[in-house]
Order: C-alpha cells, then structure tokens, then sequence
C-alpha cells in the first residue's frame, strides 16, 4: 500500500448527487500508440466525483485504448504506449508503485463477458478474498448484494455452485457487472456493456447505475447514443483519436455544441 | 438440377478410394502393437505368476521372479518424478506467465528443445559425469533418477506450459484488472485449470521414464542384487535393464522368463497410458468453457 495515496482517499470530501464534484480523475494531453501507430492524443479532460461521464464516438476512435489507459491495462500489452498525465485522486497514476491498488480501486468491464471459470459464487467473492476478506457471512453479503444490483441475483441464487464461465452470455456479462462491483470501486468503467445484454436487462443494469452514482464515479463508454443521453451527466465525443469536445450532455444533444461533427454523431448523420 | 454427371461420378470414385486407402494405413498402425502384445502373451504369459511378480531371481538369474526389479523402477519413477514435476512446472509457469518474449526466455526455449533431442545414452554418461562422479552420489537410485528427470524435463515443461496456454487470456486481464497480483492470478485461475492437462503430461511421462534402460545402467540400476534397496543411495536392479540381461547377457535362460519381463514392463506401460487417455477424457467432458 502506497502510503500516500491513502492519505489522498482519506480526504476526498463526499459531494452530493448531481452537483458538480470535486475531480476525481484528471487526464492531461494524454497519447497512445501502439508500436507507431498513434491511436488516441492529445486528450485533455477530467471526470467529477459522483457522475456519470459518458464517451461517445464511433468505431476506432479509440474509446477503449482510453479505458485501458486508465487502468494501466497497457502494462500487459508490450506495444502499447501511453504519454501524457493521469491524476486519480490528485496520484499520478504512472508514478505509482502499487499499481494493484489502482486496479482494485477501478471496476472494467469490457464488452465481451468474461465469466471466470470459477462457481457464481466464487467469481463475485473473488474481489473480496484478495482485498482480505475471509469470513463467510461477510462474503454472502457481498455476493448477493453485487449480483442483485447487477439484475442477476435472482435468476442464479439457487445455482450459486454452478461455473460462471457456462452461464448465458447475457448473464456472463451481468456476472462481470457483479465482479466488477464486488471490488467495491471508486470509479467504475463499463466500455459497451450492453452488448451481450438484451434491452430489458439493459434498462434494470442502466436503473442500477443511475442508483450507484450516489457512490461511485462512472465512466461509461457507449455506441448508443441514447444510452449516454439517458445516463451521462456529461459526455465526451471521441472521434478518429481526438477528444472532439466534452460537455453537459443535455446541451450535446440539444446542438449546443462547440463543434458540428458533434451534432453530425449525435444527430445519427454519420458514424 | 441435381442430375448426377459424369464429374460427380469420377469424384466419388476417387473419395471412396482415398477413403478406402487411408483406412488401410490407419488399419497396419495398429498392426505392430497387436503383433508385439501378442508374441509376448503367447510366449511369456506362461509365467505370470503372483510368486513370478513377488519373488526374487533365483538360480543366476535363470529361474525365480522379478521382485526386485519391480520394486526398484517404482523406486527410481517415483524420486525422479519428485525431482522432474516441481521443477518442470515452475519453469514452464515462469516460462508462460512471467517472461516475456525476450532473448532470454528464446535462449531457454531453444536449450528446452535441444534437451529433448538429446539421446537417452547422452543423457546417461551426463549422469554418470556429474551425478554419479562428480557430485559423489556414486551409482545410487538418487543419481540414476536425477539422470532420468533431466531427460524427462523437457516433456513435462512442454505438457506444462502448453496447457497454461490453454487458459483463455481473457481470463488473467479479468483477474488482474480486479487488482490481483500475477501469482494470484495463477494460483486462484490458471493452475486450477491448467492442472488436468499437467498432470496428463505426468502420466505419460511415467510411462515413458518406466521403459528407459541406457540412463539408468551406468547410474544406478544393478546387474543383479540379492536385497531390496533401503535408501536413495543404494544400487537397485529395475525391469527394463532387467530385460535386457535377462534376454542377453546370462547364459542358459528359459525362453518364456524375458518374455514375461517383457510382458510385466509393457503392461505397466500400457496401464500407465490408458490411466492418462481416461484422465483426458473425463476433464474433456467437464471442460469449463
């Protein structure tokens, strides 16, 4: 445990919903490149405690690589480089020793579900186990309160033994939502979670969310536009590798809009 | 529209042919197992004996059973399997899980290749080289299966590390981006569903390790011993060196006794394997993902 970086949480002062919060994470002039290819730059932006910062953009804009950085993901991709500045909590994310911290403190989950091939059970309390957690009560609380909020309690709380890797993909990728939910996060990045998942499910996960907020700072990444309007405070619209702007998303939505390509995405005239 | 012609006649043939051909060759595969099972069941089967397998040699060899033998490849399987299984599958978990694609680990996999193209009687003055002389274990079942687990080494890092490989990717980015270090990863999601195909490996290398007779004759194996081994650092007679000197080297052999030898190593051979192919099919069924 880097010791200064808990000194930094400790203080983080508690904001209520829906005002504008303290930053809880700041990206300055961020690139990624993967071998040569340049694939996001010159990103400058930050995320408040406590909202729902969505990012648009079509394919390739490099959504993705944006999360990955953010988790130190391009740790485990040799090629992949990231320039630039991350402050999570005020930490220089690149400065930090204990990266594991980091990621403890952030819950990803990617588009595709990946159900570890672990029992239901034994995926969601895995989180717990490595920050410590061992008594069995304490797990089952967890457990159950992750996968109800992540809409699937209900369909597996009798087959809690079975693998996770052999459930529906729908419910793989609700189990991922429990996992990532089980690390207790600060901050929480759903890259296109709604994929694999069928819209009335989508509608209870996007309800969960709008819940969440009150603890959780949400970074959501999302091809459906609609879905960024209906959950996002603000919203980024990525395009081509470039942050094309970031703004309250009503006025994105409305054509208040600093740029037209903007307009243009959001209006469904291109993309 | 559907008419057969001509060209659909001629291709048919030339499938039912090929068909016909490749069965044929699959068919003469089986022919040098059933042939060799055969030979020995009818000439050695004879002698098979519960006294056969648990008495010793008696008479200068000529007579009496193969206890000893028995006894001392079990021996000598089971410390090189000690010595072989740890260290191969640590290597193979540093190997997959922890290098990267470096000069290094291309280095270790080139000396891992090379390890397995070594000859069996390489392998066996190697052991008679730095086991037996140079670090004084003398002849000694410790110094012939440390010769064995250095030949089988390659086997079980390449079984290893294979089936580590087998582990869905997504699974380890899932785990460490929860916050768990490496070896968290491993012990808690790759071993657990690695170790079914590691331990298939095992088996097979079992079989293989029980047959070997070049590394361990100048390393540890007897011509003859009238005890059993009591340590490690004793001499032990074991079955395949057995074979061979019961088949060529003593005078005045009943026929059926080195065909019983014969019979007694290829069954454990053969028991060996189909313990390893039934272990393989029942992970198959409940593979998890």
């Amino acid at each position: 445990m880097v010791a200064g970086q808990k000194k930094v949480v400790a203080s983080a002062p508690v904001v209520a919903v829906g005002t504008a919060g303290s930053v809880k994470l700041e990206v300055k002039d961020l690139a990624i490149a993967y071998g040569h290819q340049t694939i996001l730059s010159g990103v400058t932006l930050s995320v408040r405690e406590h909202e729902i910062f969505g990012i648009i953009g079509p394919a390739n804009a490099g959504k993705t690589s944006f999360i990955k950085a953010l988790n130190r993901m391009d740790m485990f991709t040799s090629s992949m480089r990231v320039d630039g500045k991350i402050l999570f909590n005020g930490r220089d994310i690149h400065s930090l020793r204990n990266v594991y911290a980091l990621r403890s403190r952030i819950g990803v989950v990617f588009p595709l579900p990946v159900g570890l091939p672990l029992s239901v059970y034994d995926n969601v309390a895995l989180a717990p186990r490595l920050a410590g957690i061992k008594s069995k009560e304490e797990l089952n609380v967890i457990v159950e309160r992750c996968l109800t909020r992540a809409a699937l309690w209900d369909e597996v709380k009798d087959r809690l033994d079975s693998l996770g890797s052999l459930l529906s993909g729908g419910q793989q990728q609700r189990l991922t939502i429990a996992r990532a939910l089980s690390q207790d996060p600060e901050l929480l990045m759903l890259d296109e979670f709604s994929i694999a998942v069928d819209p009335v499910t989508t509608m209870r996960i996007e309800d969960v969310l709008k819940e969440l907020k009150q603890e959780v700072t949400i970074i959501l990444v999302t091809n459906l536009v609609q879905q960024a309007r209906r959950l996002a405070d603000r919203t980024a619209f990525f395009l081509e590798g470039r942050c094309v702007e970031v703004g309250v998303t009503e006025d994105l939505f409305t054509g208040e809009v600093q740029d037209t390509r903007t307009r243009d995405y959001v209006e469904g005239r291109f993309g | 529209m559907f008419a057969v012609t001509e060209l659909n006649q001629r291709d048919k043939k030339v499938q039912g042919l090929c068909r016909i051909l490749f069965m044929i060759m699959t068919g003469l595969l089986i022919l040098p197992v059933v042939l060799i099972l055969a030979t020995l069941i009818y000439k050695g089967g004879s002698i098979i004996s519960a006294d056969f397998l648990f008495s010793e040699p008696t008479d200068g060899m000529t007579a009496g059973g193969i206890f000893p033998a028995l006894y001392g490849t079990i021996w000598l399987v089971a410390v090189a399997l000690l010595i072989s299984v740890p260290l191969g599958v640590a290597a193979a978990v540093y190997l997959s899980e922890y290098a990267g694609d470096n000069w290094f680990t291309r280095v270790i996999n080139l000396a891992i290749i090379n390890l397995a193209g070594v000859p069996s009687i390489v392998h066996a003055l190697f052991g008679v080289g730095a086991f037996v002389l140079f670090f004084g274990l003398g002849t000694s079942i410790l110094a012939a299966s440390l010769t064995l687990a250095i030949m089988t080494l390659p086997v079980v890092i390449v079984a290893t590390r294979e089936s580590l490989q087998a582990v869905p990717h997504a699974f380890r980015e899932a785990c460490w981006n929860m916050g768990a270090t490496r070896w968290q990863t491993i012990r808690r999601v790759v071993l657990p569903n690695a170790v079914s195909g590691i331990l298939t490996g095992v088996i097979l290398e079992v079989s293989r390790t029980t047959g070997e007779t070049a590394p361990i004759m100048f390393t540890g194996a007897a011509f003859f011993l009238p005890f059993l081994p009591e340590s490690v650092f004793d001499q032990t007679m074991a079955l395949s060196l057995h074979l061979y000197v019961v088949a060529t080297q003593v005078p005045g052999v009943p026929d059926e006794l080195p065909y019983g030898v014969a019979l007694v190593l290829i069954a454990i051979v053969l028991i060996m394997n189909s313990l390893s192919i039934a272990f393989r099919m029942w992970l198959r069924g409940r593979k998890k993902w």
